[in-house]
């Protein structure tokens, strides 16, 4: 077992709450894990992404190679497209289509979205809006964990307990809420 | 025993939270911070009294720490690689004096500039010192080497730097802990003299150093961090230098039996193992994570007929700048380069900005109102959020070079005559290194206009105390800055007419004036009321 996954989206967004329930389920699992963030000035509404690298075997690189990525996940459309070059041939795209214009020259919804529609393999999830259905918009990320699960080679079980262990804290219904938002973005993956 | 999931800096801190330390001192600095953050977290680290709290420089960290050290207690201070060369004076005679209790100087560098003005390579320094220095190459080995540094320090009497690579230090991986020791005794070093650095006192203890580089040298040659893999007599060997070894190994962990591979992780470099690895090999590449400092020293400075040939940076094998990653390391393994689609023209460049609603914002706004129509305008700047204010829209500043080199700078230039020279300068870093040029300039009586940004944290490395929080009226009243030449105002869109009209007032007085545009960071500030929030019902229970 070997996945190499690259998470992107902006400063601000909490890519890093994804990848914390991946490392937990894929820790839980016993794979070794590895995951390189970006800290400092570039938090700061600038494009942001991590590497995140799990595997059965001993991971020598903190950084994915070129052409190496089996996914991208990303929780904004144009930043899916930004790390292309790690995407392996045959990777997979899982982005989400709410787009965060903060820069003047944002490219055209239309144009951005006929662009991704171009990708071989990709997933694009309505995340925000089935996270509200599911309870509260904050659980977009969630809805994106779910819609990239079924290509992660960990099992919905071992994703369920760790959203579990992580929001404990923050009582049953929050758990449940997330539960119904990663549930949500699995169903955006059946049969792909 | 579990593994706990940390990023390489916080291996470090749990390292030496296990490791019997007794405090940490730092000033804040990518990619550094995370060491000092996670002890001041640490529910372990606070039942243990370890000391955490955020110092005002590196200078004021280095100097706490060493004395610390004499008192025979062991203790870490943590800064970004340009941090030490705030703290080189202190740094550098620690070296001569030595320590008592271990002492870890853990240096953060940033090669590729991911956060940062430069990227020089503290292990330059850890050899300019004459002292040991450890380079994992993972994070498991980040937390192993404390204990062992810390030995080490001991062992020797020297202080000990752990250089790290942000690739290193804000990546996570499992770790596996040792069992925690007690800390060290309080005790006086046996020669009462021993940090005395008369000049007669120190021309001693620099020839001890000079004299124990053979023991340390034969350290290195018999280290566990230093393996040598002699598998191809005659084939191609490799140096590998700290993260550099993972990058190799990501290339040819399956191949690794065609290649000579020292990892070298601890200096002064192993001679005998290097001097192996080259009558082994028939070509030698060198891969080190930042400067090409071993790999200059190896070469030599004349070209000696049959030598065996080095590849590396310096002949362009290796990239010359930025930090190495698995294809340039590929690349320079004879590795074909791969076909790289270029990205679709669609995607444009999102730079990092000022947060929405950030104090920043409103203060450039006015100050550009308040230098419209000004012909030659220069705006000196410093390091941290504010920075980002010479990008569009704002393109409000101009220069950013070093901690506090915006007060500084801007006398310079007054100095010379040109005006309005107009400095803005965060608060922390106005404590760290701006007040000494304050005085220079009161002292001058230089022309110049200092706008202290006072959002009251340290932003940019994610909201750590700030050194004056409260006192850089008083800070500056004390300097000798004239009372009703510092004016403090609130930078907000409804004041915006009061701030500019003030802006100008102090522009025009010809000698030193501070402005404290004083706001807090909507980060910090959004933090706060989360945590008020939460303590709520608790302190209610408590019926306080």
């Amino acid at each position: 077992m070997k996945k190499d996954i690259i998470l992107a989206g902006v400063g601000g967004q909490g890519i890093l709450s994804i990848a914390s329930v991946i490392d937990s389920a894929a820790l839980s699992l016993n794979y070794n894990v590895k995951q390189a963030e970006v800290h400092g000035m570039s938090q700061r509404g600038g494009a942001v992404q991590s590497h995140l690298r799990i595997s059965s075997n001993e991971i020598f690189s903190d950084l994915i190679g070129l052409k190496q990525a089996d996914l991208i996940i990303s929780v904004e459309p144009m930043e899916s497209l930004r790390y292309l070059p790690f995407l392996a041939e045959d990777g997979w795209v899982i982005t989400s289509k709410d787009c965060f214009k903060n820069v003047p020259n944002y490219p055209d919804e239309a144009e951005l979205f006929a662009q991704i529609d171009t990708l071989p393999k990709k997933v694009v999830v309505d995340a925000e809006a089935l996270a509200r259905e599911a309870g509260s918009a904050k659980a977009s990320n969630i809805v994106m964990l779910g819609a990239a699960a079924p290509f992660l080679g960990i099992s919905v079980e071992a994703f369920k307990a760790a959203i579990e262990a992580i929001f404990a804290t923050k009582g049953q219904k929050i758990v449940d809420m997330n539960i119904r938002a990663f549930e949500a973005g699995l169903a955006c993956s059946a049969g792909k | 025993m579990e593994k706990m999931l940390l990023l390489g800096a916080e291996a470090i801190a749990q390292g030496a939270i296990d490791s019997g330390l007794s405090g940490i001192y730092a000033y804040p600095g990518t990619p550094s911070t995370e060491i000092t953050t996670y002890v001041q977290e640490s529910a372990d680290a606070r039942e243990k009294g370890i000391r955490s709290n955020w110092s005002t420089n590196e200078k004021t960290a280095y100097e706490a720490a060493l004395g610390m050290s004499l008192v025979g207690k062991r203790t870490m201070v943590c800064m970004k690689h340009v941090g030490l060369n705030v703290a080189a004076d202190a740094f550098v005679n620690s070296a001569v004096t030595g320590v008592h209790g271990g002492l870890i100087v853990v240096v953060a560098d940033d090669p590729s500039m991911h956060s940062s003005q430069n990227e020089q390579d503290s292990r330059f320094f850890g050899k300019f010192a004459l002292i040991p220095v450890i380079e994992p190459s993972n994070q498991q080995e980040l937390y192993d080497s404390v204990r062992f540094g810390f030995e080490l320090s001991e062992k020797f009497s020297l202080p000990v730097m752990l250089r790290v690579t942000t690739r290193l230090s804000h990546s996570r991986s499992g770790i596996i802990r040792k069992n925690s020791i007690a800390q060290n005794e309080l005790s006086l070093p046996k020669d009462p003299f021993q940090f005395m650095l008369l000049p007669a006192l120190a021309r001693k203890k620099y020839h001890n150093l000079i004299e124990v580089q053979s023991l340390l040298e034969k350290e290195s040659d018999d280290s566990a961090l230093n393996p040598l893999e002699i598998n191809n007599e005659g084939g191609l060997g490799v140096i590998a230098f700290g993260i550099g070894y993972n990058y190799l190994m990501e290339n040819i962990s399956a191949e690794k039996s065609n290649y000579n591979i020292l990892k070298v992780s601890q200096y002064p470099l192993p001679r005998k193992k290097v001097e192996k690895l080259f009558k082994s090999s028939s070509r030698v590449l060198i891969l080190e994570e930042g400067y090409p400092i071993y790999e200059e020293l190896l070469r030599g400075y004349l070209s000696v007929d049959g030598a065996t040939p080095i590849d590396g940076r310096l002949n362009g094998v290796v990239v010359r700048e930025g930090e190495l990653d698995p294809d340039n390391v590929g690349k320079a393994l004879g590795r074909n380069s791969k076909n790289i689609n270029p990205l679709h023209e669609i995607i444009v460049n999102r730079p990092p900005q000022l947060c929405q609603g950030c104090s920043h914002r409103d203060l450039y706004d006015e100050l550009n109102e308040a230098l419209a129509g000004v012909a030659n305008k220069h705006v000196f700047t410093d390091i941290g959020c504010y920075t980002l204010g010479a990008l569009p829209p704002y393109n409000a500043a101009n220069s950013c070079v070093d901690m506090g080199a915006s007060i500084t700078m801007a006398k310079g230039a007054a100095d010379a005559g040109f005006s309005p020279a107009v400095a803005v300068i965060g608060d922390s870093t106005f404590t760290h290194s701006g007040i000494t040029g304050l005085l220079d300039a009161v002292n001058d009586k230089s022309n110049v206009t200092i706008i202290i940004s006072d959002n009251s944290t340290t932003a940019m490395t994610g909201g750590q105390d700030s050194a004056g929080t409260g006192k850089l009226f008083d800070i500056c009243l004390g300097v000798g800055v004239e009372k009703e030449h510092i004016r403090t105002f609130e930078p907000l869109g409804k004041y915006n007419s009061e701030n500019v009209a003030i802006l100008k007032e102090e522009i025009a007085y010809e000698g030193v004036s501070v402005i404290i545009a004083a706001r807090e960071c909507i980060q910090t500030q959004l933090r706060r009321k989360k945590t008020e929030k939460k303590d709520e019902p608790l302190v209610r229970n408590c019926n306080h």
